[in-house]
């Protein structure tokens, strides 16, 4: 129904998303300017939408038809594997436009910053493995068909002209085909190390080798289809390993793209939009509300209320006055402010954040994942026995290097780690494909391993275990005359809280009252005259009332006395079964937020955590964490806000919902991509059991060389009988993998 | 034996169809969406200008 003349290439052969090396996130915390200026002109012709929640062919069609109906759309196609819609509209566009529209349709979108999506240069190396990929299983299939005739007793001539084709085929093919293990090979014995590819390497050089020989000097066993098997099963393996990472590095990108920071800087009165990056210090900046405060300031101008849960985790908004300083990532919630910069960049509060992080990081050992482990342990080994098979069989027949060259060949194809190889790819391919589709995008290669380790379980308050999104808890305390002036009063402000009573009095059916003189004042509230009173709804110092400790807005009508609506904050769905599945696989599980004692407490008996704490900085966070650690547990982190991002650092494996800030999505090794966190606890149980497939996976190949070597160095080992240990060693390793799905 | 000359030849031949068939389809970015082309066929809204990059 729709064309998307030049959308970006993605090769995405298998079904299946995940993963990453994630970078320094430190230097991610805070975006850096050439990344920003990279991505061009603010209002591109082509918008890109993450979509979280699509997933079958009605969201597609849904989308697409519910974009294309917008004015000044020319085309949207939607990417189900990538999850993403791109669309090219006009230059006045406006992505929130869209993003509204599907969430009217019930569809949950994000704007993504095309700019920082080009993955070109990584795909085409995507693209290039699979194609040595199908090289070798082409190579690979017409050799087996040849070699089977030679096994079934083809003789002399036959067979040599089948091993002449089989040559024919076979040399082009591992030359092509076997560069990514050439390549790697090279590279390690340059450094003066051994890497698992140079056994590989190895393997299949001398495999083909000898196999040209004896074909040369008409002999019956060549191993030409083993060589291109094996480079065929460790491609796929290799191509695997490369999808999670690209998978993951494109989750990295997206993640990144999601917030596009930018500033309106006032220049010769004039408002100019820049990238955050190109701030300094004594500029003057603009700030709408609703808008996020991109560098630390002092107000000069205009009067607002402040939320500073991200950063604090305190849940209730400040007033702001002119003098005041605030720190960037604070949200400006109900008047225009202008600021002066005071520290961009280097020097703001949230650099000194990603300083913190940094040092979380550093402090944290690196971890040697299974796959490592397994290919150090293993690397050696291979080139001992096949060097003393060598040895042992020159001596024994007195220097018959044919036949000793022989069996160290075949020693070096048997033991090949085609299983290995495929172990712990496939597994994590598997895993991650399950844990994408219950919406968790898994941004670090060795996350899940960590994952199965952790024992305790810490999560932050606001934005996390709660939606950050307050709802009014004491409506039926007012009468049904004051409700209606509370809703018109309330649709005179965009404030959360204004927001949220307006939406709850409309839930209840309640018509606003018909007011006169409506005005916001920003910092205080909304006043307004009804039936000949002054209506008055805001903070408690402006209208007269006592200020309590829950968060709360007050209303007064007339002289009466002000009535206060308090309001609690939702709890985000799914946390009750997270919590519940996380303590029945017998996590310990913590609470720990900067918020006040009062509503942490609260929150801690209604979800049933028997450890919080309350009222915490950012550094003692980060500092409970590393406690947990040192005592020798294994610290699984979930939190959103930049106070928890040295926290997310410091932990053995970090969680963060997409609707945290950037610093701390790229502080984290798994992002939840919908609202609902029960999946946290499904992560924890899947990665338990993806550990224990690799662990059997290891097993399984461990358990075919006990059988094949000793056969190996005895100078048992017939080609045949190398195809088949390598066949049914990889297909059962798959096999296994897949049974995590 | 003389039908090897024939056999041998044509199997690869058709090997290589295959290996090019695969070729052009990675080179088109027919893998670009697997998921969204597998649901897609089940929609009633056809495409009627297929994706071309």
């Amino acid at each position: 129904m729709s064309v998307s003349p030049a959308s970006p290439s993605h090769s995405e052969p298998f079904e299946d998303e995940h993963v990453s090396a994630s970078a320094c996130p430190a230097c991610i915390a805070a975006p850096s300017a050439e990344q920003i200026a990279k991505s061009g002109d603010i209002k591109g012709a082509r918008i890109m939408l993450s979509l979280p929640t699509a997933h079958c062919a009605v969201c597609i069609t849904d989308v697409e038809r519910e974009l294309m109906k917008q004015p000044g759309v020319k085309s949207a196609r939607v990417n189900l594997t990538l999850k993403r819609a791109s669309v090219d509209a006009a230059g006045d566009v406006e992505p929130a436009g869209l993003i509204a529209a599907l969430d009217k349709i019930g569809y949950e979108a994000h704007e993504l910053d095309p700019g920082m999506l080009s993955a070109t240069e990584a795909d085409k190396r995507g693209r290039d493995l699979l194609m040595r990929m199908g090289v070798a299983g082409f190579a690979m299939m017409n050799i087996m068909m040849l070699s089977i005739a030679v096994w079934s007793g083809a003789e002399d001539s036959t067979r040599d002209l089948f091993h002449w084709i089989s040559a024919a085929i076979a040399l082009p093919t591992t030359i092509f085909a076997g560069q990514p293990f050439f390549a790697n090979a090279w590279a390690s014995l340059r450094g003066g190390r051994l890497g698992m590819d140079v056994p590989i390497s190895l393997a299949i050089l001398l495999a083909l080798g000898i196999s040209l020989f004896e074909t040369m000097h008409s002999g019956a066993h060549a191993y030409f289809e083993a060589a291109t098997m094996l480079t065929f099963f460790l491609l796929v393996g290799r191509y695997l390993d490369y999808r999670t990472r690209a998978v993951a590095r494109s989750a990295a990108e997206e993640l990144a793209a999601l917030e596009v920071p930018r500033a309106t800087v006032l220049r010769d009165g004039e408002e100019v939009t820049v990238p955050v990056g190109e701030l300094v210090p004594g500029d003057l900046i603009r700030v709408r509300p609703g808008g996020r405060i991109p560098a630390d300031g002092e107000v000069t101008e205009g009067q607002s209320e402040s939320d500073r849960s991200l950063l604090t985790g305190e849940s209730l908004p400040v007033q702001v006055l002119p003098g005041m300083t605030l720190s960037a990532g604070e949200v400006n919630l109900t008047g225009p402010l202008t600021l002066r910069v005071t520290a961009a960049g280097r020097d703001s509060s949230l650099h000194r954040m990603a300083d913190l992080v940094a040092m979380a990081e550093s402090a944290k050992t690196k971890y040697t994942s299974l796959a490592e482990r397994a290919a150090r342990a293993y690397a050696p080994i291979v080139h001992i026995l096949s060097f003393s098979a060598f040895c042992a069989w020159a001596w024994i027949t007195g220097g018959d290097f044919r036949l000793a060259v022989n069996i160290a060949a075949a020693v070096l194809i048997i033991t090949c780690p085609c299983a290995l190889g495929l172990a712990v790819p496939a597994v994590v391919t598997a895993a991650s494909g399950k844990l994408f589709r219950k919406g968790l995008l898994i941004k670090d290669g060795t996350a899940l391993e960590r994952m199965a380790e952790i024992d305790t379980v810490v999560f932050d308050k606001t934005g996390t275990l709660t939606m950050g999104a307050p709802r009014p808890q004491n409506l039926s305390d007012l009468s049904p005359e004051a409700l209606s002036v509370a809703m018109a009063l309330a649709e005179g402000s965009s404030h959360p809280l204004a927001r949220a009573l307006n939406e709850a009095a409309a839930g209840q059916g309640v018509a606003p009252a018909a007011l006169s003189d409506l005005r916001e004042v920003p910092g205080y509230g909304v006043e307004g005259v009804w039936q000949g009173q002054r209506v008055r709804l805001g903070r408690a110092n402006w209208i007269g009332a006592e200020d309590g400790t829950t968060t709360a807005t007050h209303l007064k009508i007339g002289d009466a006395a002000p009535i206060s609506i308090r309001f609690a904050d939702t709890l985000r769905t799914g946390a009750e079964e997270a919590v519940a599945g996380l303590k029945a696989q017998g996590k310990q599980v913590w609470l720990v937020s900067g918020d006040v004692e009062g509503a942490v407490s609260d929150l801690a008996t209604r979800l049933g955590i028997d450890t919080y704490r309350a009222g915490a900085l950012p550094a003692e966070k980060a500092q409970l964490v590393s406690d947990l650690t040192q005592q020798g547990h294994r610290v699984l982190m979930v939190g959103d806000g930049l106070n928890d991002t040295a926290a997310l650092a410091a932990a053995h494996v970090s969680v963060s919902p997409a609707s945290a800030l950037d610093a701390a999505r790229t502080a984290s090794d798994i992002v939840l991509l919908g609202k609902d966190l029960a999946p946290v606890s499904d992560a924890a149980s899947i990665s338990v059991r993806a550990r224990r497939r690799i662990k059997q996976n290891f097993g399984i190949s461990i358990v075919y060389n006990i059988i094949a070597v000793p056969l190996a160095l005895t100078g048992l080992a017939t080609p045949l009988m190398a195809a088949l240990a390598m066949s049914a060693s990889s297909i059962t390793v798959s096999l296994n993998s897949l049974r995590l799905r | 034996m003389e039908v090897l000359l024939y056999s041998i030849p044509i199997s690869l031949l058709l090997g290589g169809i295959g290996l090019g068939a695969f070729f052009w389809s990675l080179k088109n970015n027919q893998y670009d969406d697997p998921k969204g082309d597998a649901e897609r066929i089940l929609s009633d809204e056809f495409d009627d200008h297929p994706k071309q990059d």
